[in-house]
């Protein structure tokens, strides 16, 4: 399966691109398993915020087939 | 709640004229002759942050997400008020000193509404919105790591949860 991962802000310098397509054997992962994935063995920052399918979540939450997953710095408000 | 609040949302790269988009809004969404007021909050600017000039801004945000989480609270301030129509028109992109940056506009019936369901809203903007921002300074480019507090404004949001500890 195919999860599309998208970075914002400080995340995307970090990261050096925007978004990223992990194809993934099985139909499922946990989104701290998508990030060692997608990001080669980084760690995740401590203060990162994740949203699957545009709600807050945790790394425990298990993604699926067709699912956005993204990773940012805690937000600063308009 | 007892009228149906219609809400609007738009997060966009163009400049804002926050006057001529409350009276477009106005105009073309708001039921004529059945509202008391509109309070409107315009948020510009400032060209100095945490002790540093700032030349420009940048502000990145999660299109679809952004304005999902303003909408909904929009909805929140709309079951505790009872207002009618509420505009949210938020930049991103480039942003320059003084220009504005966001508007929020509520019209009720009643006065008392529009100011404290236009204050729940721009505070959740202020301080929870998914914005980040990377000023320009003197001392290069530097993303945002906090958002500034507004004393005045933490000061009230106290104030309320101690009125309601009480009553």
């Amino acid at each position: 399966m195919n999860i599309k991962v998208r970075y914002f802000a400080s995340m995307r310098d970090r990261m050096g691109r925007a978004e990223d397509t992990v194809s993934i054997d099985g139909d499922t992962i946990t989104v701290a398993d998508l990030w060692k994935k997608a990001a080669g063995g980084q760690e995740l920052p401590a203060s990162t915020l994740i949203a699957v399918n545009m709600e807050y979540t945790d790394g425990a939450h298990a993604v699926k087939n067709g699912d956005e997953v993204a990773f940012f710095p805690p937000v600063t408000g308009g | 709640m007892a009228v149906q609040t219609h809400i609007k949302v738009i997060v966009q790269e163009e400049a804002l004229d926050p006057c001529q988009a409350t009276d477009d809004y106005q105009t073309s969404d708001v039921a004529t002759g059945k509202y008391g007021g509109v309070v409107t909050f315009v948020g510009t600017m400032r060209d100095f942050n945490d002790g540093h000039q700032v030349s420009e801004m940048f502000l990145d945000y999660y299109p679809g997400m952004t304005e999902r989480h303003i909408e909904k609270v929009c909805e929140e301030a709309a079951e505790k008020w009872e207002v009618m129509n509420i505009l949210v028109i938020h930049r991103h992109g480039a942003i320059r000193p003084s220009d504005p940056i966001v508007l929020v506009a509520v019209w009720s019936a009643h006065r008392a509404n529009a100011f404290d369901a236009c204050r729940f809203v721009i505070n959740y903007l202020k301080e929870r919105a998914p914005f980040w921002k990377r000023e320009t300074t003197p001392q290069g480019q530097r993303w945002v790591e906090h958002n500034t507090k507004d004393p005045a404004a933490e000061a009230a949001a106290n104030n309320a949860v101690s009125i309601r500890r009480t009553a």
